[in-house]
């Protein structure tokens, strides 16, 4: 396999901040461990994958730093995870604040079944009072970001619906956007997606480094090498390996990494 | 496959498609009949009393006089009310069973609002007539006549007699009926939204309200329009459980507390001592009524579902 991963890259992986502070997180669906005692650090303005095989858990751990999991009773997770210094698992934090600062994109796109305009405006509306003329210009400025301005800029009116796959996705992007958070949770965002419109999400998705951190699960590792600044490996439910993206591909620490991406398993 | 076999299972399939066609046009020719006899048996009403039939109140056998607006009137604010109070009641109920739910709750509660659908509409006649009429007039008419009755406008609604019989205990009865009707075709379309779009309306922030009241909502409309739909028609059509608390007058009025007539009542109570064959036209003119009634409310659902697709943007 020729991934294309340059040496650059790990100089920008070894200067960042660290953003989310995962500190011995337990996780349990029920009495069953979905996640066990994972540290992570994950850096500010940088894109972060999670790899593994169906089932490690990597979903499990990006629904746990926003706190998705809560909608379901009997999922509970035990250990910290802090965010810009404060544990956001503690019940004294705000859930909505949480939502704003971290927002999600997932497996499928999600359009509401709304105007593309209402949209975009539908996630604001829940933090902002705008006038009509900001709100036109918040939704005009997330569409550009999202890359989706140029071909939706003549239907705002017409429902989010009517968008190819592809940039349904990216109006679900635009949509996280919108609300300014400083994470963007990236679960499989291009599993049901063409190969152009995949190519597409993951330049977004190299742009929108520079302003945000991202977090992403990926099936696909070689999306994960093109990329990514830092990879985990997860397999079971355990932290395999957590290294620059550069060297995880070229020379992995652990055994089980090696076999994973070497195609021996999974 | 030889030609011949090909040729019978052609056969089948021919056979199949025809007597599924006969089922089909079966059902037009049904709701054609029906139509024909009400307009044939109306026919001496439409005749001899002509369109004043639907703005006349006067209603006197005796005097054959026939004027249908009464159970007209009774019948649209019966329903109006039931509508009114089931459902929002059944939208919350089924954001409760769907959203809040413990899970531990969601079978037995979702089975009690289901059975609360097969009581037979004899009993919750009999249980407005004795049970809820008399406590209704004892406490609630005469609290509600002292405090909202004394606004202007407004007030009016809840003025009358408070002998717990009237157009507004039919219209809470009738409300209780439909309450499970509604509660349970919303729940079910609820459930059917993914839970992917959900997550990510919570996933922006949303409270529960906000996902509920702007994307599961609008997600489901065709389906909760259908389930509104479902219950106006039993409000609508409605006999025995209206026939005991309605009070049987042909009164028009805007005091709800008073007794009125529903088309659905009047019909039950006369059609056994109707002998002039002008009171027998009448009667089945005022079916006539409610059938176009019905019509006309299920094509304005349809007409509120499109201008509702048009708002949304169009999807090509």
């Amino acid at each position: 396999m020729a991934f294309q991963v340059s040496l650059g890259d790990t100089a920008v992986a070894e200067r960042a901040a660290t953003k989310l502070k995962i500190n011995n997180l337990n996780f349990f669906y029920g009495t069953f461990q979905g996640l066990r005692n994972i540290s992570l650090e994950i850096p500010e303005k940088q894109v972060t994958a999670f790899i593994g095989p169906s089932g490690c858990g990597k979903s499990t751990l990006l629904r746990v730093l926003n706190r998705m999991y809560s909608l379901y009773p009997g999922q509970r997770a035990e250990g910290e995870v802090l965010f810009n210094g404060q544990n956001v698992l503690d019940s004294k934090y705000d859930l909505n604040a949480l939502r704003g600062q971290v927002g999600m994109v997932f497996q499928k796109p999600t359009p509401f079944p709304m105007s593309i305009y209402d949209n975009i405006a539908f996630g604001v509306k829940l933090y902002e009072k705008l006038s009509r003329s900001d709100m036109d210009e918040r939704v005009e400025w997330a569409l550009k970001k999202a890359s989706l301005w140029t071909e939706a800029k003549d239907k705002l009116n017409q429902s989010g619906l009517s968008l190819s796959g592809g940039q349904q996705q990216r109006l679900c992007i635009a949509r996280g956007i919108a609300v300014k958070p400083e994470v963007l949770l990236l679960d499989e965002p291009t599993s049901a997606l063409d190969p152009i419109s995949t190519a597409r999400i993951e330049e977004l998705v190299s742009e929108l480094r520079t302003d945000y951190t991202i977090v992403m699960v990926t099936h696909n590792m070689q999306q994960a090498a093109r990329v990514s600044q830092h990879t985990a490996y997860m397999y079971l439910g355990e932290l395999v390996e957590f290294t620059p993206t550069a060297q995880i591909f070229v020379k992995p620490k652990d055994k089980r990494t090696e076999d994973y991406i070497t195609g021996r398993f999974g | 496959m030889d030609a011949a076999s090909t040729r019978t299972f052609a056969l089948q399939d021919a056979i199949f498609a025809r007597s599924t066609q006969f089922f089909a046009m079966l059902v037009l020719v049904t709701l054609l009949a029906i139509l024909g006899s009400l307009v044939y048996g109306a026919w001496p009403t439409i005749t001899q009393v002509g369109p004043k039939f639907l703005v006349d109140g006067t209603w006197d056998p005796v005097r054959r006089l026939f004027g249908g607006l009464a159970p007209l009137w009774g019948t649209i604010i019966t329903a109006t009310i039931a509508m009114v109070i089931a459902v929002p009641v059944s939208f919350g109920i089924a954001i409760f069973l769907t959203e809040m739910c413990p899970p531990v709750l969601k079978r037995p509660l979702g089975t009690a609002v289901e059975l609360l659908a097969a009581i037979p509409s004899i009993i919750y006649g009999m249980w407005g007539l004795f049970i809820f009429a008399p406590l209704f007039g004892e406490y609630v008419q005469p609290a509600l006549t002292a405090t909202v009755g004394k606004l202007p406008v407004v007030g009016t609604l809840f003025q009358g007699p408070p002998i717990g019989i009237g157009v507004l205990s039919a219209g809470i009865i009738l409300s209780v009926m439909v309450i499970p009707f509604t509660a349970s075709v919303m729940r079910d379309v609820f459930e059917t939204t993914p839970a992917i779009l959900k997550e990510s309306a919570y996933g922006l922030g949303a409270t529960t309200w906000e996902v509920m009241w702007n994307v599961v909502l609008p997600y489901t409309k065709t389906g909760v329009v259908g389930g509104v739909m479902l219950g106006l028609g039993r409000a609508l059509g409605e006999t025995m459980a209206v026939t005991f608390v309605i009070g049987n007058a042909y009164n028009i009025s805007p005091k709800l507390f008073e007794p009125g007539n529903s088309i659905a009542s009047s019909l039950a109570n006369e059609f056994n001592e109707a002998s002039d064959p002008l009171h027998l036209s009448a009667l089945i003119s005022l079916g006539l009524v409610l059938f176009i009634l019905t019509f006309c409310v299920l094509a304005a659902s349809r007409w509120m579902l499109a201008s509702l697709a048009k708002r949304e943007g169009k999807r090509t």
